[in-house]
């Protein structure tokens, strides 16, 4: 009796899918924003201790200060943002040459300054400049030594620790002014 | 002629759409997996400054965000600024010492981004920074946008 009973098909409709999977879709596209995840690397100097920092030989030293009204002063002279990086170049790269600049990458501070009242982006354009600086001596290291990129060169590869030991970024945040 | 005119009417004009599910789906998958939804509700304003050399933060666990800018008031108008850090507003900027302290004996690696509006000036900065190197975290990341 109960045999002859005739069965309705079993299967589930599976035309809506593809509408369901794009309203699904619709929605995640809207819904995801992508991140801004990139930016300029810094280390912070530690706070000192009552040791006094080791001295460094003034030649050593390019000071940039950036005051209020966003000029930039490398050693106490005025320049202007586009010329920082040359300077910075000239300055690390200088290898002894020039008795007022660096005497090797190695010992070359680059020591930045600021104001209170310094806009942060001009700010921003400068440090880009100082590490546009670096950048572009590694990357010719780099060409030098081993005929490509520096940029290619794999994270934590020893070719690249040795173009960055080369050329360390030694970038240093002065101590702001009491008061 | 009509050799050609035979051939012709023997193709096929439809575009086979039964893998279209499939690509949807992955696409589907693909957005799911990459979204990330917005963590933090941000109460001030930022507005990014942008830079040429510019790294990318692999790691996306190390990072804790400390956000600058002037506050948003209601109707669209801006107030002082304010430091943000998760889901509120810092008050007391000598605060942000314990915070990233707390912050820091979680994650020993952990590298603050600072994502500063761009017309902030830099005295705020310059006290937060204070204030990180008095915590001991010293890897920061001055957040900015790719320069056009």
């Amino acid at each position: 009796m109960l045999k002859k009973r005739t069965r309705d098909d079993a299967e589930i409709p599976m035309s809506s899918l593809a509408d369901i999977a794009f309203l699904l879709l619709v929605f995640f596209l809207v819904v995801t924003t992508i991140d801004v995840d990139t930016g300029i690397g810094m280390i912070l100097p530690p706070i000192p201790d009552d040791i006094e920092p080791p001295p460094v030989r003034e030649r050593n030293l390019m000071n940039i200060l950036v005051n209020a009204q966003g000029m930039v002063l490398i050693n106490e002279e005025p320049a202007a943002i586009a010329n920082v990086r040359d300077q910075v170049r000239r300055f690390i790269d200088n290898h002894g040459a020039d008795p007022n600049l660096s005497e090797s990458p190695d010992d070359a501070i680059v020591s930045i300054k600021t104001d209170r009242r310094t806009p942060y982006n001009v700010y921003i354009d400068m440090l880009d400049e100082v590490m546009g600086a670096y950048e572009e001596l590694r990357h010719e290291a780099s060409m030098d030594r081993f005929g490509v990129p520096f940029t290619s060169l794999e994270q934590g590869s020893e070719r690249r620790a040795e173009i960055q030991e080369m050329y360390p970024k030694q970038i240093s945040i002065a101590e702001p002014d009491e008061g | 002629m009509s050799k050609f005119q035979k051939k012709a009417a023997k193709t096929k004009q439809s575009v086979p759409t039964s893998a279209m599910p499939d690509v949807v789906f992955m696409l589907l998958i693909f957005f799911m997996v990459t979204t990330v939804l917005r963590e933090v509700e941000l109460q001030v304003q930022i507005d990014y400054a942008a830079a040429e050399n510019i790294e990318k933060i692999e790691q996306k666990r190390l990072v804790s965000y400390v956000y600058i800018g002037p506050e948003r008031l209601g109707g669209g108008r801006l107030g002082e600024t304010r430091v943000q850090i998760d889901d509120a507003l810092v008050d007391d900027i000598g605060a942000i010492r314990n915070i990233m302290y707390d912050k820091l004996l979680e994650q020993p690696r952990l590298i603050v981004s600072l994502r500063v509006d761009r017309d902030s000036e830099f005295g705020i900065i310059t006290d937060v920074q204070q204030e990180l190197r008095h915590a001991g975290t010293l890897r920061i990341n001055y957040s900015t946008r790719r320069q056009m």
